[in-house]
């Protein structure tokens, strides 16, 4: 193998798991470290930086940086369950105990002269005018609603999501001068377009919730609700109550808080009934097992047939028993098992089995562009339509996704409005600002807590089920306290602590090799890849995690270290006799909208590393 | 030296012996050497070595003496029974423990200092005596834990770390050992595993006087030019005369070789040791032979290493005196202190 050359920025970032999954790449180790120090506001603002609504999403990410995270790969066969770090409800932790953090807020530069209107104000919308607004843009938001927030405020049921944080962070980004036109739906492109912005941002979500066409549909339609409608209406108080006996279909994150919801508002026997397999469900696993924790049944393979009604009275639901059936490409078909069909009786039925992208309100001849699907085209990591000056980011950009996805689209389209606005091409884009510091303070002591701990995941703790169940506005979970929130933080392995070799001074004494816990380094002679792998000190198992490898040393060997199971403990580098090893500090921020993102700010001859980011 | 304790956590492929124990269930406390120090390497290769001869570690007593060396058995095997003994007395207290129980595995961890200088008439008697132990010397060349003075197995010649030269000859442990009827008598390099773990599970199935001498480079006070135990001149200078993989009675025997350039010698407990000669004209079964060998590729600078010397059918003191097979521990006192009666019976035989 070649040596690794770790001066690309995406050879370490790849090596902090968590920050790499994140969309939004928060520096997800260093706020950890900074929650375990008690600096609750200083965790937050790294957050708020990055990725706008920390304590939205301290409570409903959708975490891709906990399936990542190193800690639940060293926990297996150390632990009885493996489980990475609660780095979700730490972010929440730094969001209910920090101090206040209004001072910390960005000063706003004078008008610029540059107009720029957002569509809509979730969480891609607030995200552009976060960005752009300190810079002297003046941003005008538009939202159907009476209140900032868009899907954060209108689908996540209140029990996992107090209004109150929704109001905190929308607020702090209202008040950077943006102007929010509450209650004013945009149904015009063209009328908008005519109101001479410098640029659009469509941030309008996925605001329709697919059908179920099925016979009895259309009879029996005053009992049946769009999952996310339903949703809202209940968030706005326009639906307080459900029947007693409640389908909900579909096996998404919509359909657990539409079973919860029911739960809360009178539904006493509440059924998720779903096509696929419990395994294959498109719920996160924690949502699934809180729904079920609430005493909610979730009956898979099942398909909808009919809705049965007495004069278009609901009265229940048949159901196609199926099994899942893998061809040779492991291509899934759902085939009858040809067992007679269920009729499971029910009062009211939620659909939640998907959400469409609408653009009604887009006129086709306006020069913005769609595909077969119906949504947007737009240029690969620019957002920008075929319209040179509008731009699309969330939902409305490539469907439904997540809150951190909505947010990392809203920090790439601010870098173009930025770009374009400032006359700089909108498909060069920034690289990443990155720092790399040596740890060492004295011969064994760190400028990180070094020590790895054994504790196993945290729990959570929850508000009493009858009381939970009894309210919808009582949050479940509760959040950890200071003390939990530190064991917790202290499990986070440090993955930015980069373990950093000098092939220059190593003397190929084996000290780092005896002393490694995960026995992750072998000195041996090169290899291809492939090869290289099968001669390693432990089995490398993980070919998704890179190798680690100098050039020649003195022995005409090299040093490979399997960057999978790593602790970054740093007992190689305490162990080294002439400091071949250093843990180094290795912090990524991505460069957002603002002079930093300009071409005078990075060199044309690092294109090819931010490409590789 | 190092603060925090070795993380409890280990890759999670880690294997288990057949005795139950992963490799990890064999180390003892977290060392407190220099950085880089080769004796841990050793520790780290008697680890492996005990790990891979699926050793119950109850089964092991661990015995040394004093010295950067005689630090490290507190590094390993810290479920094994352990002897820190006064300076050089290490062969002494070993016998003893030998004779009252020979069911343990006796392995005893020397340096320099503590088997060359003030010890080295307990080495050469225990080498004499043929007492059954593995017998590891880990040679630096100084004596590390007093900043670094020549000790007495630094060559004439060498350099310390300030410039002065040593005028001394050296004491040369292996060809003491070869002279005085060890049986199983070999050298190695701490910065070489794969040759001094198959070398260790050797002499720890040897059924004699085994002995080791582990050139361990002293990182802080003899690892620089001019020294002739660094670890640069050892790579330099190392000629090895053979390789040898140890193949445990109940393994099968998968690797082939060219004829001739193998050599199988069976153990007393029904194991193998293969000897690949890399020296075509290296007999290691022959003592006289394997001295002079040795003898002339030291007068050119080279630092012989692998198996030196080998008696496959080598006895032990207990056979020379004729003890009792059982420990004393387990005899109970009646046996063991029979009263007056008997003594008298001993002593009129005496008359």
């Amino acid at each position: 193998m070649e040596p690794t050359n770790t001066a690309n920025p995406a050879y370490f970032h790849k090596v902090v798991d968590c920050q790499w999954a994140c969309p939004a790449h928060t520096p997800v180790p260093e706020y950890i470290r900074l929650i375990g120090q008690g600096r609750y506001s200083d965790a937050y603002m790294i957050n708020w930086v990055s990725n706008v609504f920390p304590g939205v999403l301290g409570r409903t990410c959708d975490r891709p940086c906990e399936p990542a995270c190193r800690r639940g790969r060293v926990e297996e066969n150390n632990a009885e369950k493996p489980e990475p770090v609660a780095i979700c409800r730490l972010k929440r932790v730094a969001a209910d105990m920090k101090d206040d953090v209004k001072a910390r807020m960005p000063s706003i530069s004078p008008n610029n002269g540059k107009r720029i209107v957002c569509v809509g104000a979730g969480p891609a919308s607030l995200t552009v005018a976060r960005d752009l607004a300190p810079l002297g843009y003046e941003v005008t938001v538009f939202d159907g609603e009476a209140k900032a927030g868009g899907f954060i405020r209108s689908q996540i049921p209140r029990f996992r999501l107090p209004e109150s944080v929704v109001d905190e962070e929308t607020g702090y980004i209202l008040d950077l001068g943006v102007k929010f036109k509450s209650g004013q739906r945009v149904d015009s492109m063209r009328a908008l377009l005519e109101q001479g912005y410098d640029a659009v941002f469509v941030g309008s979500g996925a605001p329709r919730g697919r059908d179920l066409d099925v016979p009895g549909r259309k009879e029996a339609a005053a009992n049946i609700h769009i999952g996310i409608d339903w949703l809202a209406s209940v968030s706005f108080g326009h639906i307080t109550s459900v029947k007693e006996r409640v389908i909900v279909l579909g096996g998404g994150n919509t359909a657990m808080d539409c079973c919860r919801s029911a739960r809360r508002m009178g539904g006493k026997e509440v059924k998720v009934i779903v096509r696929s397999g419990f395994e294959e469900m498109k719920a996160s696993p924690w949502e699934k097992e809180d729904a079920q924790h609430e005493g909610i049944p979730i009956l898979n393979f099942h398909v909808p047939k009919t809705f049965e009604h007495d004069n278009g009275k609901l009265t229940g639901m048949t159901f196609e028993i199926v099994r899942a059936v893998y061809d040779a490409k492991g291509k899934r078909t759902l085939v009858p098992t040809g067992e007679p069909d269920v009729l499971v009786p029910c009062d009211e039925v939620l659909v939640a089995v998907g959400q469409e992208n609408a653009f009604p309100w887009i006129e086709r001849d306006c020069g913005i562009e769609f595909d077969k699907w119906g949504l947007p085209v737009l240029g690969e990591g620019t957002f920008q339509s075929t319209l040179h000056n509008v731009f699309f980011g969330g939902d409305a950009a490539y469907g439904p996704k997540n809150i951190i996805t909505a947010v990392a689209h809203g920090h790439e389209a601010a870098v173009s409005i930025d770009r374009l606005l400032t006359g700089e091409d909108v498909s060069r884009r920034p690289v990443p600002m990155t720092n790399l510091m040596s740890q060492k303070m004295g011969i064994h002591e760190w400028i990180y807590r070094n020590a790895v701990s054994n504790d196993v995941r945290f729990k959570v703790p929850w508000t009493k089920a009858e009381t939970a169940l009894a309210n919808i506005k009582i949050e479940v979970e509760l959040g950890f306290d200071a003390a939990t929130a530190f064991k917790e933080a202290s499990r986070c392995l440090n993955c930015d602590v980069q373990t950093v070799f000098n092939r220059a001074t190593c003397i190929e004494c084996d000290a780092c090799v005896d002393i490694c816990p995960m026995d992750c380094i072998t000195f041996t002679g090169n290899g291809d890849e492939s090869e290289l792998r099968t001669r390693l000190k432990a089995p490398s198992t993980n070919p998704t995690q890179d190798l680690y490898v100098s050039d020649e040393l003195k022995t005409g060997r090299v040093m490979v270290k399997d960057e999978d199971m790593c602790l970054h403990c740093g007992l190689c580098a305490e162990r080294c006799p002439t400091g071949a090893w250093d843990m180094q500090k290795f912090l990524l921020n991505t460069t957002q909208a603002g002079a930093r993102c300009r071409d005078a700010h990075f060199p044309v001859a690092h294109d090819s590393a931010a490409e590789a980011v | 030296m190092t603060y925090i304790a070795k993380p409890k956590m280990h890759h999670p492929t880690l294997q288990t012996n057949k005795v139950g124990y992963t490799r990890r269930d064999y180390e003892g406390r977290i060392s407190t050497l220099c950085a880089g120090c080769g004796h841990d390497s050793i520790s780290a290769a008697v680890i492996q070595a005990c790990w891979e001869l699926d050793i119950e570690p109850h089964r092991v007593a661990k015995l040394s003496g004093i010295g950067c060396s005689s630090k490290t058995t507190d590094y390993f095997l810290g479920a094994s029974h352990g002897f820190n003994t006064v300076h050089g007395r290490m062969p002494s207290v070993l016998t003893g423990a030998n004779l009252a129980n020979r069911e343990l595995l006796y392995l005893g961890v020397s340096g320099d200092g503590d088997s060359a200088s003030i010890g080295l008439g307990q080495f050469a008697n225990a080498m004499r005596r043929g007492v059954r132990m593995a017998y590891i010397v880990e040679n630096n060349g100084v004596y590390g834990l007093t900043k670094g003075q020549f000790s007495a197995t630094a060559d004439r010649g060498a350099k310390n770390k300030k410039g002065a030269i040593n005028n001394d000859n050296p004491i040369d442990l292996v060809g003491i050992a070869l002279q005085l009827g060890a049986t199983y008598v070999a050298r190695s390099f701490s910065g070489d595993k794969a040759q001094l773990i198959p070398l260790i599970k050797g002499a720890m199935s040897h059924g004699g006087a085994a002995v080791i001498d582990v050139i361990s480079p002293c990182v802080t006070f003899n690892n620089h030019g001019g020294s002739t135990k660094s670890y640069d001149y050892i790579r330099q200078h190392n000629e090895a005369v053979s390789r040898i993989d140890f193949i445990s009675p109940s393994s099968e025997i998968t690797t082939e070789y060219a004829p001739g350039a193998v050599v199988d010698v069976p153990q007393h407990d029904g194991s193998i040791l293969r000897l690949r000669k890399l020296h075509a004209d290296y007999d290691p079964t022959d003592r006289d032979a394997a001295m002079s060998y040795m003898h002339a590729r030291a007068a050119r600078g080279e630092v012989v290493t692998g198996l030196l010397y080998l008696d496959p059918l080598a006895t032990d003191l207990h056979t020379s005196l004729n003890t009792c097979e059982q420990p004393l521990n387990t005899m109970g006192a009646q046996l063991l202190c029979p009263g007056s009666e008997a003594l008298n019976k001993i002593n009129d035989a005496l008359r």
